[in-house]
């Protein structure tokens, strides 16, 4: 690997100790009465990877078409190492942008996509024709494409042209990275392989990225720490496991997996759910409350024991993994068991009690 | 043969086969083509040749025929640059930017398709002429538009107008604006971006766009015709030179004139099914007419 034409990070972003880069504050834009962004506030620190996640709709290409300059928003602040970044037009930024379906220049060859951002720059700045080429080479190799230089985007795979895109991006040596669904248009295959590689990529370009995604399990992989959007507003914003185990909303708890959901009530520091009464969890709100639990986080118990009783309509083997749907207080739940935890004799028209492990109170929806 | 019947065995329904029908259609149709299409123009050579090349020469080398193909050749050149330049701005502005009133300005570009031409030569009059709008002023500081090569212009200009700008928006819509988003992301200005980025992008269907625009404002007649007042060797186009002569009874001379405007149409002809032919892709507003 060329780690002479990238700078290897020395810190580990992870760690809280880098300096803010990115300070996002207060974004809005709207389209026609469309608010796609909603005074949305959010920081990324020095060298962080960050995943911008939500349905569609969330806003969260928006965000980064303002991160990028390619639009402008109605109202807010983004500031980037101190600077006010909104007052930079779009080709003074220097943030590299892979767009989500590449917009890779069709009619220039794969070495020719890379070094347009060198060609471009004043006459003064402009490299020479041997040190564009030197970089370009580098590049490729950086990506994987050594020898693929002369090819044009079409005669390319979809893979093949997002690291391409990423090469083009990386040439200008952008102070930022954006990556707009950056796995998008890719078959599940190719997906994977390429998360880990962009992420080692990252750690060693050691350049701050926003990357958007509305893949959950993506972002939960890749990112340092992941922003939760959703109309418009930032639901959450965190690392990984701490979005993941403390979802702040119903929303959030539902989009980062699978999600059960039963009325309950917390009274003095007990949470009722149905016949099941248990310990509240810590900073439970008081009285009609909406619990939640993960299908797979659940403990079968026989009749006599403690949990929500439930009556077995159907099961499924998967794999390792025994889909068990149950029906708890007249909703059909399609819960998950493995190994140790398939109760035993399980089979539809059992009765047993099913007690959700962790489960997750918020405040009753008022249209729940 | 086996490939043949398994393929016909596979898709039953677009096997019926009625041959004596078909080859009836197809022969229809040539003779239709051949009647409509190939005897016109055969008849257009045939006369422009009839009293011999030596008269058909003469004819073409005649002082006002001259000043006709001169006249036709200058309204085209400024005509179609100037429409490749307004259709590009046009489709640009459509297929890139949302803004208010875009399907009016659609609209209103198709305007010269559904117009007849009689009428996109009778407006410059009606604005222009003695007794137009601005007749008094005009004739007050001594400028000629009607009846002469600006008023020529204009009306080509206006007939002309739709041809780039409906070969380029349906394809620089489909293109979308992300190739110029990614360059202003890589550092490029505004026009580094339209003549290394937009430009090459559409330069088929642009080229393809400027060669209909150009064989119609060489071959237009109504709208020149109304604007023209039909003075010989001076704001005679080559379509209203045969007409002339036509109505002279000069029938060679008339023919001769046509058969340069019949050649005029087979080359663009050849180069518009070489660009189809070579650059399918790239004309997308082809397959959606």
């Amino acid at each position: 690997m060329p780690e002479n034409s990238l700078p290897t990070a020395d810190t580990d972003p992870a760690k809280g100790a880098s300096p803010l880069s990115l300070e996002i504050s207060g974004v809005s834009k709207s389209f026609g009465r469309f608010p796609a962004l909603n005074g949305v506030s959010l920081q990324a620190r020095d060298k962080e990877f960050l995943a911008l996640l939500g349905p569609s709709g969330s806003g969260k290409t928006t965000l980064l078409r303002v991160l990028a300059g390619l639009e402008r928003p109605d109202a807010g602040e983004v500031r980037f190492d101190g600077e006010d970044f909104l007052s930079i037009p779009v080709r003074r930024r220097k943030v590299g942008m892979v767009f989500q379906h590449y917009a890779l220049f069709r009619h220039m060859t794969v070495a020719q996509n890379i070094a347009f951002g060198l060609s471009v720059r004043p006459r003064r700045e402009r490299p020479s024709k041997s040190d564009v080429a030197d970089r370009v080479a580098d590049l490729l190799k950086l990506v994987q494409l050594e020898g693929l230089g002369g090819r044009f985007p079409a005669q390319l795979s979809g893979g093949q042209r997002q690291r391409v895109a990423l090469a083009r991006a990386l040439a200008i040596e952008p102070r930022m990275l954006l990556l707009d669904e950056p796995f998008g248009a890719l078959d599940a295959q190719v997906r994977r392989e390429l998360r880990r590689w962009l992420r080692d990529l990252h750690d060693r370009a050691g350049v701050t990225t926003v990357f958007v995604t509305h893949d959950q399990e993506e972002a939960l992989d890749l990112a340092d720490r992941v922003a939760i959007l959703k109309d418009g507003t930032l639901r959450q914003l965190g690392t990984p496991n701490e979005v993941y185990e403390n979802p702040a909303d119903p929303f959030v708890y539902d989009f980062l997996g699978a999600a059960c959901r039963l009325p309950g009530v917390v009274e003095d520091g007990r949470l009722t759910v149905a016949d099941w009464e248990t310990k509240a969890p810590k900073d439970a709100p008081q009285g009609r409350v909406d619990v939640f639990f993960r299908p797979n986080e659940v403990m079968f118990a026989p009749l006599d024991g403690a949990g929500l009783a439930a009556e077995v309509t159907a099961v499924a083997a998967r794999g390792p993994d025994v889909r068990i749907e149950c029906l708890i207080e007249g909703k059909t739940f399609e819960l998950e068991a493995r190994g140790p935890g398939i109760p035993s004799g399980v089979a539809p028209g059992l009765s047993l009690r099913v007690k959700p492990l962790r489960p997750k109170v918020y405040p009753a929806r008022v249209d729940a | 043969m086996t490939a043949a019947t398994t393929a016909s065995a596979a898709r039953p329904i677009s096997s019926v086969r009625l041959p004596g029908l078909a080859i009836l259609l197809v022969l229809a149709s040539a003779a239709v083509m051949a009647g409509l299409v190939l005897l016109p123009l055969f008849v257009v050579f045939h006369d422009a040749f009839a009293k011999g090349v030596g008269k058909y020469l003469d004819s073409i080398r005649d002082p006002d025929a001259i000043s006709a193909i001169k006249l036709t050749l200058l309204v085209a050149s400024i005509a179609v640059p100037l429409n490749a330049v307004f259709g590009v701005a046009a489709a640009w502005c459509i297929a890139k930017f949302e803004f208010r009133g875009k399907s009016a300005l659609l609209t209103l570009i198709d305007l010269p398709f559904s117009m007849s031409p009689v009428v996109s030569g009778l407006v410059w009059v009606l604005l222009f002429g003695a007794q137009g709008w601005f007749g008094t002023w005009l004739i007050d500081h001594d400028v000629k538009i009607i009846f002469a090569t600006t008023g020529l212009v204009l009306a080509t200009i206006l007939v002309t107008f739709p041809f780039v700008a409906r070969e380029l928006i349906p394809l620089m819509q489909d293109q979308g604006a992300d190739e110029e988003s990614a360059a202003l992301t890589l550092g490029a200005g505004g026009f580094t971006t339209f003549f290394r980025i937009t430009l090459p992008n559409i330069r088929w269907a642009l080229l393809y766009g400027v060669l209909l625009c150009n064989a119609r404002a060489m071959g237009e007649f109504g709208a020149v015709s109304v604007v023209s007042g039909h003075i010989r060797g001076l704001t005679t186009t080559l379509p209203l030179h045969v007409e002339v002569l036509y109505n002279d009874y000069d029938f060679v001379g008339a023919f001769a004139a046509a058969s340069l405007l019949a050649s005029l149409g087979l080359i663009t002809l050849v180069l518009k099914t070489g660009l189809e032919w070579r650059h399918a892709g790239e004309l997308a507003a082809n397959r959606r007419h």
